[in-house]
């Protein structure tokens, strides 16, 4: 589901959009490899976007970050393109690369001329078939040092930035999927050896867990062609067990942080439900209404009217496997965290009870219309929303569809998901400036 | 109901005709690069001579229409950050509508518009899809040439601005860039000062002075229109010409005049330490005064730039992140505007190697100059330069980006095809060249923002130079 919210402009009367529309066609190889091909000639460019559907929930305890790690790992060259090959044959190429990490998912992307479209696919083929013989101590000693570089870079040396370390245990309980970082801790990265990286290879990174999305200047046959001339050769993997961890409720937190920080912030974390739940899209949709715009709830009553907050963030993260949304408002100068809360909870009773207006809402359904607009102005974007639509639902241009259910959602289920979900228990961080334990938020009677 | 084309095919991995057989030992075989084809700008002028370029393309019903008026925080003189300030209160009250009601209708209209100051101009961007696009013109045109700035809106606006700049206290990237620039142009460059202001300019904001500016920067004798998406020429003549076409000017406009000031030229390194207790990483600074874009040497420091810290395979990054483990990423950049900014490297390192990583940086500056690079290297930078163009003219935004960035220069779309030529004729004897005359290695100013209980004895011991403490509240005012 798209997280970005964006405007659309209002539908005249008598006139109907054309329904979004990602053409594509899908093949499955022997070995269980998935490919999706969408042609888009308007650029003479092309995107390879592979999805490998393993991600930092699939990691064990006592080696968190392993999957981001095993990432950085990819990079460092396979049997037949040695390191540092995989970057500098694409820059001659004229191509960029990267990947990223959540924890449900890891993707790889190219994208350059459409002249180089054989070297991206020859690239990921080795990398997914061939990484093994290459792989050694000094290469994983190498990458974890630069991961733990980018978890200080995001974590350590940010203000507010430990509280992304210390939301996810708070928030699922012990064992769960989602009770770590992506980026993992310092120790485990640690702890990380080549065998485990041996391991982690050949359980996720086979071709019957993985998806090729090639988009642009291509023609759909010879894309076809080279990727079964080229990946048919890799054998399947074992079949993955997933287990689907036991439903819980959090329990109603709250701590305090002392960080380098000149204000004050609240975060309040509720616990929700997956990307594919039929609430939501409602709760995607009370975020924007909370805090989409100036105009917004929280916006209005926290910045602009008893000005209170330099600003003020809602958003609904909705994973695979389960979801959470957040409430983060900074506080004015010297101002503490309690004034916030309260001016918070008074305005989701009264989103519960009042609901938003028709107004708010149509203008929440624009906005969103035109964010699925833009997302499909560049073959990249598009490529990464196919392999996300086709892992959540099986179906690659789910862009109509995601929007329909968008579109259809009533004053009423506002109301309802906010009495449902954002009410109590919570998760409250309140991060302070040293010294300032009295700015911190207390543990308010809640009521529903 | 869904029409889309799905069709699911079984593959069978047996080849079949007289290819030859696949040797994955082999970089494939690539076909030339498509040649570049840049978009087709059509050019006009509005009745009182506003300069209009469109580009139309029409796959995804979206259209942005981006106005740039040259000026900018140049133009601040005394007060840094006036620019910037007055084009944020634009989108405030404006055409007799209060903020909320405009904001509220723009959002409905599923637009975003956004008016802000960099150091050469002003710019007024609007997104929207083409359906509501009269309309949200309609409300462009009275943020441009009726804003209201009440005093209620500049009130709310200077308080927030004022936190913000508080806030830059914490931010070790935010503190490194504010040092480097006060370090290296002198009070009297308009570089000197962060193009947000500092609290005591902030405070002084108010809504006269704000209007008196305005008036005499905001003026449609510097005004240009660029404009891409699903829109014809003539389509996006008649709907401006009939919002903009009378748009007069309102006072004398601030002369842009030429700025005199010189940034500062070392003859010897020097290093600015400034302590930031506790980090766990040291964010550095290095670098010297910047070159003008219309150099003829511009297509070779391009090239020279992307070898030594424009790409992942780049020099620094080779070293400091690949082979040492020092950072997660690091650059170096020229800044390109019309008066020249600064060419500065960049880099978050851990605490404990922040020495080493100063010396592996001073390193690669020698290097790139002492040592022609070789074939296989100088042929990848000019390709990823040059085959990386067209990704740059996708989006409605890119390609608005492009126009106004070359406008700046006083240069057409057509310009592109000759710096494409110019790259690919730069040899490792130019690279050499330019990055002996202009790397500043054994002058350079160097900040580094950190954890000075455990970094400055290393510092010190490499004797690079001369070492100043700054403080804090000093840098972030």
């Amino acid at each position: 589901m798209l997280a970005a919210l964006v405007c659309l402009p209002v539908l005249a009367q008598a006139q109907q959009a054309a329904p979004l529309r990602v053409p594509y066609t899908l093949d499955s190889l022997p070995n269980g490899l998935t490919l999706i091909v969408h042609e888009d000639h308007s650029v003479p460019i092309v995107t390879t976007n592979v999805w490998f559907h393993v991600g930092s929930g699939d990691e064990k305890r006592g080696r968190t970050g392993f999957a981001h790690l095993f990432e950085h790992l990819m990079f460092m060259g396979s049997e037949h393109a040695a390191y540092p090959q995989f970057d500098r044959l694409l820059e001659a190429a004229g191509a960029n690369n990267n990947g990223s990490t959540t924890e449900d998912r890891t993707n790889y992307y190219e994208a350059g001329p459409a002249s180089s479209l054989r070297l991206m696919l020859w690239l990921e083929a080795d990398r997914m078939g061939w990484l093994l013989p290459t792989m050694d101590a000094p290469k994983v000693d190498l990458q974890r040092d630069v991961v733990k570089n980018e978890r200080r870079q995001s974590y350590e040396n940010q203000p507010y930035g430990m509280v992304g370390d210390i939301a996810p245990p708070l928030m699922y309980p012990a064992g769960h999927p989602y009770s770590w970082t992506v980026i993992g801790s310092m120790a485990d990265l640690s702890a990380a050896s080549v065998d485990d990286v041996k391991d982690f290879f050949r359980r996720y990174y086979a071709p019957n867990n993985a998806t090729i999305v090639v988009a642009g200047d291509v023609n759909t046959d010879s894309v076809r062609a080279i990727v079964r001339e080229y990946f048919s050769e890799i054998p399947r993997g074992p079949a993955i067990e997933r287990p689907t961890p036991a439903p819980f409720t959090v329990r109603d937190t709250a701590v305090t942080l002392e960080d380098r920080v000149q204000l004050a912030r609240l975060y309040l974390n509720w616990h929700t439900v997956k990307a594919t739940h039929a609430d939501a899209p409602a709760l995607q949709l009370a975020a924007y209404v909370l805090a989409g715009a100036r105009t917004s709830r929280l916006t209005q009553a926290l910045v602009y009217d008893a000005e209170i907050a330099t600003g003020v963030q809602a958003y609904n993260d909705g994973k695979r496997l389960d979801g959470d949304f957040s409430v983060v408002a900074t506080a004015r100068p010297g101002l503490g965290l309690d004034t916030l809360q309260r001016v918070i909870d008074r305005n989701l009773q009264r989103l519960a009870s009042d609901g938003p207006t028709a107004r708010e809402l149509e203008q929440a359904r624009n906005v969103i219309e035109a964010v699925f607009l833009r997302s499909i102005q560049t073959v990249s974007g598009k490529a990464d929303q196919l392999n996300e639509y086709y892992y959540q639902s099986g179906n690659p241009d789910g862009f109509q569809e995601d929007l329909d259910r968008l579109r259809s959602v009533t004053i009423a289920d506002i109301q309802r998901v906010v009495r449902t979900y954002l009410q109590a228990p919570r998760v409250m961080i309140s991060v302070v400036p040293q010294g300032k334990q009295t700015l911190a938020a207390t543990k308010q009677q809640v009521t529903p | 109901m869904i029409r889309h084309s799905l069709m699911l095919l079984l593959l069978a991995p047996a080849a079949v005709g007289a290819q030859a057989a696949f040797d994955r030992g082999k970089v494939p075989a690539m076909p030339p690069a498509p040649k570049l084809v840049l978009p087709a700008v059509a050019t006009s002028r509005l009745a009182n001579g506003i300069a209009l370029q469109v580009v139309t393309q029409r796959e995804v019903p979206l259209v942005q229409v981006s106005l740039a008026v040259a000026g900018g925080s140049r133009l601040d003189g005394a007060e840094p950050g006036l620019a910037s300030f007055t084009a944020r209160m634009l989108t405030e009250s404006a055409g007799g509508k209060d903020v909320n009601a405009l904001q509220n209708e723009l959002a409905f209209l599923g637009a975003t518009l956004n008016a802000s100051a960099s150091w050469d101009g002003f710019y007024v961007s609007l997104n929207v899809p083409k359906r509501s696009l009269g309309a949200a013109l309609d409300l462009m045109a009275d943020v441009v040439q009726r804003p209201a700035f009440s005093s209620a809106d500049v009130r709310r606006q200077k308080s927030l601005r004022a936190a913000g700049i508080l806030q830059r206290r914490d931010q070790p990237n935010a503190l490194a860039t504010l040092a480097y620039n006060s370090l290296l142009f002198p009070a009297g460059h308009p570089y000197h000062n962060p193009v947000d202001g500092d609290s005591a300019s902030t405070a002084r904001l108010d809504s006269a002075s704000l209007r008196r500016f305005y008036e005499r920067t905001f003026t449609p004798t510097r005004a240009k229109f660029m404009v891409a998406g699903d829109i014809s020429a003539a389509e996006a003549t008649q709907l401006l010409g009939a919002r903009f076409g009378s748009w007069a000017a309102a006072g004398t406009p601030l002369p842009i005049a030429p700025v005199s000031a010189q940034p500062v030229a070392n003859n010897t390194v020097k290093v600015f330490l400034v302590d930031k207790p506790g980090a766990a990483q040291s964010v550095i600074s290095i670098g010297g005064p910047g070159v003008p874009r219309s150099s003829p040497d511009y297509a070779a420091l391009v090239v020279m730039n992307t070898l030594l810290g424009e790409s992942f395979s780049s020099r620094l990054n080779s070293n400091l992140r690949e082979t040492k483990g020092y950072t997660y990423g690091i650059g170096s950049r020229f800044g390109w505007s019309p008066v020249p900014g600064a060419f500065r490297i960049a880099s978050g390192v851990r605490t404990d190697v922040t020495d080493s990583s100063l010396v592996e940086i001073f390193k690669e500056l020698r290097l790139i100059q002492s040592a022609p690079v070789d074939a296989t290297e100088l042929a990848r930078a000019k390709a990823y330069v040059a085959l990386g163009i067209p990704g740059n003219f996708e989006t409605n935004g890119q390609i608005v980006a492009q126009l106004v960035e070359l406008d700046t220069f006083g240069l057409p779309l057509s310009s592109v095809s000759q710096f494409i030529t110019r790259v690919n004729a730069v040899t490792a004897t130019d690279v050499q060249r330019v990055a002996k005359k202009y790397l500043p290695t054994d002058r350079a100013t160097v900040v580094v923002v950190g954890d000075l209980s455990k970094i400055r004895a290393g510092i010190d011991a490499l004797k690079l130079g001369t070492s100043t403490v700054l403080d804090v509240t000093s840098i972030a005012k």
